[in-house]
């Protein structure tokens, strides 16, 4: 029996190859339509996400059509899956854009499946709209961002719980999965923080792995870093699947939102499906949309999905809207520039505005990241988010954090004559690099 | 002057409503106050309208109150009046928000919520806990002393002393007087009386006391502040000793999941030496009939929810058995002998169960409810035991039991055996060895599906439920030494216990490194695992 445990690691990865080439739906070939290409993992761990977001798209590209299509053609989607398998994103993006010529592709949602494909968009020069929020410290010619930049979730939120509605806190514990977008941001938060005057042993920074699911520990690590006299918060960069046992054991030991506070960056409404929250009533999270925002626009998106997705039980949550904003800007480009031609479109889409889901507009600004309310909300009984705060105007994403001292003097800009997305101010020269 | 006040209230809205009711002067002044909710436009007016309210101590408030730290009070559109609303179906209910009595129905968009944050959800919880102090019911009054333990206000000192002397509950007034001790400790009071407070609060020893006494030693000076240091000294090292304590607590936590993971397993691939990848699969289809059960139970038993986990152990053990039966049955008895292909089998095995379960149920997380009593915690000293936890520890233990008296005690288990021993001499002697297999396996996989029942409790209720335990089932099985059911229990509690004694200091990621790096040491060492089986049988 020796032999065969390392045979067992070995066979994993090799399984997971196997089982992301047994799953991408063919294209079929037609002239007269255009392609659109949905990079979304619909197998691994992963799928629990992605698969509402390609769900979010058919609808999409079906209203699209119904509304006569673009271009006096008719929008196809090209559904390809990467199954959560990072090298698979670059082999599946290079398929939808070499072989099935598609105009623009929605896709990715870990920060290591966007930077898998990176060069693959700009080696063939295609588009990519990524609706997630991350971690910043980039900004590519052929990457649209239409989630949050920290500045457009983090930063706010941290704000929020420092000021007297939030709780005037004063402790905070940075807890977060182990991977890139938890660590840049704690990194950020740690600096902002610190610049705001908080010592360094009122910050407490701890990370778990990917799928964690025992949370004793941490949770009662959190208890006792809370009974030092002040108040105390928890910002979680928590992910996915580890969020649920984490809240249970929140619930369980009987921490109470009134006490300490948990604000999340990775829970949505999707998360929250899967748990009873009469415990975690008052625990916050910090996005651009929610579920229960009360616009006309947002009613509709909901009803429109309830339909096509045949359940009135099933959530629409964040970056579903960053896929509709993205999307309807990607359309109004196409019919500015009057061809789909991605250099064309990269030009015609920057300054492109359409509504959003919370009663504005969002714009595509040079850096290619767009505007966009931000909302802090509290989990309620029924799983839905109450808005507690909102700020009062339109956030623009900044890509390049300034409380990183490798980042501060950088900045995007891909309109000519610059057209460079690390530009260094300092310097006067394109071609910084930022923390990751 | 209040009472000619009132008295022209009362008239006034007695004229208005046209009825005599038997209201009193104090009640009319309550929902004058409580009519203001309507037109507070932030947190901050609300708040003042909760303090204003808590302000009569009038206990007539509470209902209000409690509805709205829930969020069920509710202003009606049309004459921004004030009610309680119980959600049903399309429309709400209303409450009047005093008596509690039925006033009417609207539909949802007629009426706004009053929305609450934390602050003041923390608001009416401190307005509360005044106005409960005097509760015929101890454990609202022990609620109550808490609450102002945990938020001290000089104010609170006097009605606390009025509650200390009429209290007779000897446990009630302890905590009574140190929620006055700590109110004592911000107030203003004479150092003699601080240093007392001081002593009381130290003497409860846990964390709430901690952060207390923390506070007071950073806003004190003189003899008080001394007081306070070697208070918080003292706690802290009654609680390093509990910190230890929780540690084993956890770690034997750990490794009843962990245990729980593996026994099928240590079935399947330690007696049968099978390398089963879809173990964890079943897993997940035993999470998914609890899913299922709970879901009917729901709909049309809503009674029973409290013994849903029961009805569902004997399906989950059936569909999983099933299931293991059908694979044995349709792959793996092919393949008898071929470790790889059984292993790269087994793994197509389980990604089309995962996918198939996806396409039926959808890849969201599904939602598994607690049973009453398996929701909360209780503390032993300053250790907090969570019931899900003490509850799965309990199951894993005679989930064992059982399996060993299976094993040990009954004729099946000695073919069982007997075929793992030596399959030819067990065929010559009669037994009919494929149907051991096909019954072994199915056993294996049945035992993974009650364990699915238990981890639908901890852990997410989705598709990949079952990969995230594969990896530590095998590694306990290994470990503990292949073939022996005692290796995987002293495998599963030692990997556990060594987890959580790492984690605290190493973090969960090293940790998590440091326990496998041990292991690949150990089995270098000792490649049998921990109780090697013995015997001319074993080198075959």
């Amino acid at each position: 029996m020796r032999g065969s445990f390392s045979t067992i690691t070995k066979m994993f990865s090799a399984g997971a190859v196997t089982a992301g080439l047994l799953m991408s739906v063919p294209a079929r070939a037609a002239d007269d339509t255009i392609k659109v290409g949905i990079l979304h993992s619909l197998s691994g761990t992963m799928a629990i996400s992605e698969t509402t977001l390609k769900d979010a798209m058919l609808m999409l590209i079906e209203e699209q059509n119904a509304k006569g299509g673009l271009l006096g053609k008719k929008l196809e989607a090209v559904v390809v899956d990467p199954a959560s398998n990072w090298p698979l994103f670059a082999e599946k993006a290079r398929e939808l854009i070499s072989k099935d010529k598609v105009a623009a592709v929605f896709g990715c949602w870990t920060s290591v499946s966007r930077k898998s494909v990176l060069p693959v968009f700009s080696e063939l020069d295609n588009i990519l709209f990524y609706p997630v929020q991350y971690e910043g410290e980039e900004s590519e010619r052929n990457v649209f961002y239409t989630g949050a930049a920290p500045n457009q979730q983090a930063i706010p939120a941290v704000d929020y719980l420092m000021s007297e509605d939030g709780g005037s806190v004063k402790r905070w514990v940075l807890e977060g999965t182990d991977y890139v977008y938890p660590r840049t941001t704690n990194k950020i938060l740690e600096a902002y923080l610190k610049a705001k005057g908080v010592a360094a042993e009122d910050i407490m920074v701890n990370y778990t792995p990917f799928g964690f699911s025992d949370w004793q520990t941490e949770v009662s690590a959190i208890k006792k870093f809370g009974s030092a006299g002040k108040k105390t918060a928890v910002v979680s960069t928590v992910n996915g699947d580890a969020n649920v046992p984490f809240y249970k054991e929140l619930g369980n030991q009987g921490i109470k939102a009134e006490d300490i506070p948990v604000m999340a960056f990775s829970v949505g409404e999707e998360e929250l499906a899967g748990l009873d929250t009469t415990p975690l009533v008052g625990h916050l999270a910090a996005w651009n949309y929610f579920q229960s925002i009360d616009t006309p626009e947002n009613a509709e998106f909901i009803a429109d999905w309830h339909k096509f997705i045949k359940s009135d039980k099933r959530t629409t949550n964040d970056p579903m809207e960053a896929h509709y904003v993205g999307f309807n800007m990607w359309v109004k480009a196409v019919e500015k520039a009057g061809t789909t031609d991605p250099d064309k479109v990269i030009d015609a889409v920057i300054g492109v505005s359409v509504p959003n889901l919370t009663g504005g507009y969002s714009t595509m600004m040079p850096n290619h990241h767009i505007t966009k309310p931000v909302l802090i909300g509290e989990i309620q009984a029924d799983g839905q988010f109450e808005t507690v705060s909102q700020t009062s105007g339109l956030v623009m994403g900044d890509e390049w954090s300034d409380y990183l001292a490798d980042s501060k003097d950088l900045i995007s800009d891909w309109r000519a004559p610059l057209s460079c997305g690390n530009f260094n101010v300092a310097t006067g020269k394109c071609g910084g690099k930022g923390t990751n | 002057m209040i009472f000619t006040r009132a008295i022209g209230l009362l008239l006034l809205l007695l004229l208005l409503l046209g009825m005599l009711s038997p209201s009193n002067a104090a009640e009319a002044d309550l929902r004058a106050i409580i009519a203001k909710f309507a037109t507070a436009s932030n947190f901050s007016a609300t708040e003042a309208v909760v303090r204003e309210l808590a302000a009569t101590g009038d206990t007539a408030v509470e209902r209000p109150l409690g509805a709205l730290a829930e969020g069920d009070l509710y202003v009606r559109k049309a004459d921004s009046l004030v009610f309680i609303g119980k959600e049903g179906g399309g429309s709400v209910e209303l409450l009047d928000p005093l008596s509690g009595e039925k006033s009417g129905e609207a539909a949802k968009g007629e009426i706004t919520k009053i929305k609450v944050n934390n602050t003041l959800r923390r608001a009416i919880r401190d307005a509360l806990g005044t106005l409960t102090l005097g509760a015929k019911d101890p454990a609202a009054r022990i609620a109550a002393a808490d609450t102002m333990f945990k938020t001290p206000d000089a104010t609170n000192i006097e009605p606390l002393d009025a509650a200390i002397a009429s209290e007779t509950v000897a446990s009630v007034k302890a905590l009574l007087e140190q929620a006055r001790a700590a109110s004592v400790l911000v107030s203003d009071r004479p150092e003699t009386e601080k240093l007392a407070a001081v002593a009381l609060i130290g003497a409860r020893g846990e964390r709430n006391a901690l952060s207390l006494l923390t506070a007071v030693e950073a806003n004190s000076e003189g003899v008080v502040n001394d007081a306070a240091t070697a208070a918080i000294a003292n706690i802290n090292s009654t609680l390093a000793l509990w910190d230890a304590g929780q540690n084993i607590w956890y770690g034997i936590s750990l490794g009843s999941v962990l245990l729980l993971a593996a026994i099928g397993l240590a079935i399947t691939f330690g007696v049968m030496g099978v390398i089963n990848m879809a173990h964890g699969e079943m897993v997940m289809l035993g999470a998914y009939t609890t899913f299922v059960v709970q879901e009917v139970i729901r709909n049309s038993f809503p009674g029973l929810f409290d013994w849903s986990l029961v009805i569902a152990l004997p399906l989950a053990f059936s569909v999983a058995a099933l299931v293991g039966l059908v694979i044995e049955r349709g792959v793996i008895r092919f393949l008898y002998g071929r470790p790889l292909e059984t292993l790269l089998a087994t793994w197509g095995v389980s990604l089309i169960l995962q996918q198939a379960v996806r396409t039926i149920f959808g890849p969201t997380n599904q939602e598994v409810g607690n049973p009453s009593w398996m929701s909360g915690s209780f503390d032993i000293g300053q250790l907090a035991v969570t019931w899900n936890r003490l509850w799965i520890l309990v199951f894993a233990l005679g989930v064992f039991a059982v399996l060993l008296y299976v094993m040990k005690r009954t004729p099946w288990g000695l073919q069982m055996r007997a075929v793992t021993a030596n399959r030819r001499m067990a065929a010559s002697m009669g037994i009919r060895t494929p149907w051991v297999d096909a019954l072994t396996f199915a056993l294996g996989s049945g035992i993974a599906g009650i364990a699915g029942v238990a981890l639908s409790q901890i852990d997410n209720v989705s598709p990949n439920l079952g990969r995230g335990y594969i990896i530590d089932s095998f590694m306990v099985v290994v470990f503990g030494g292949v073939g022996n059911l005692w290796g995987t229990l002293v495998g599963a509690f030692s990997l556990g216990i060594v987890n959580k004694f790492l984690e605290p200091y190493a973090g969960a990621v090293l940790g998590k490194i440091v326990v496998l790096v041990l292991i690949i040491l150990f089995i270098q060492k000792r490649p049998r695992g921990l109780f090697a089986l013995k015997g001319r049988s074993v080198e075959a």
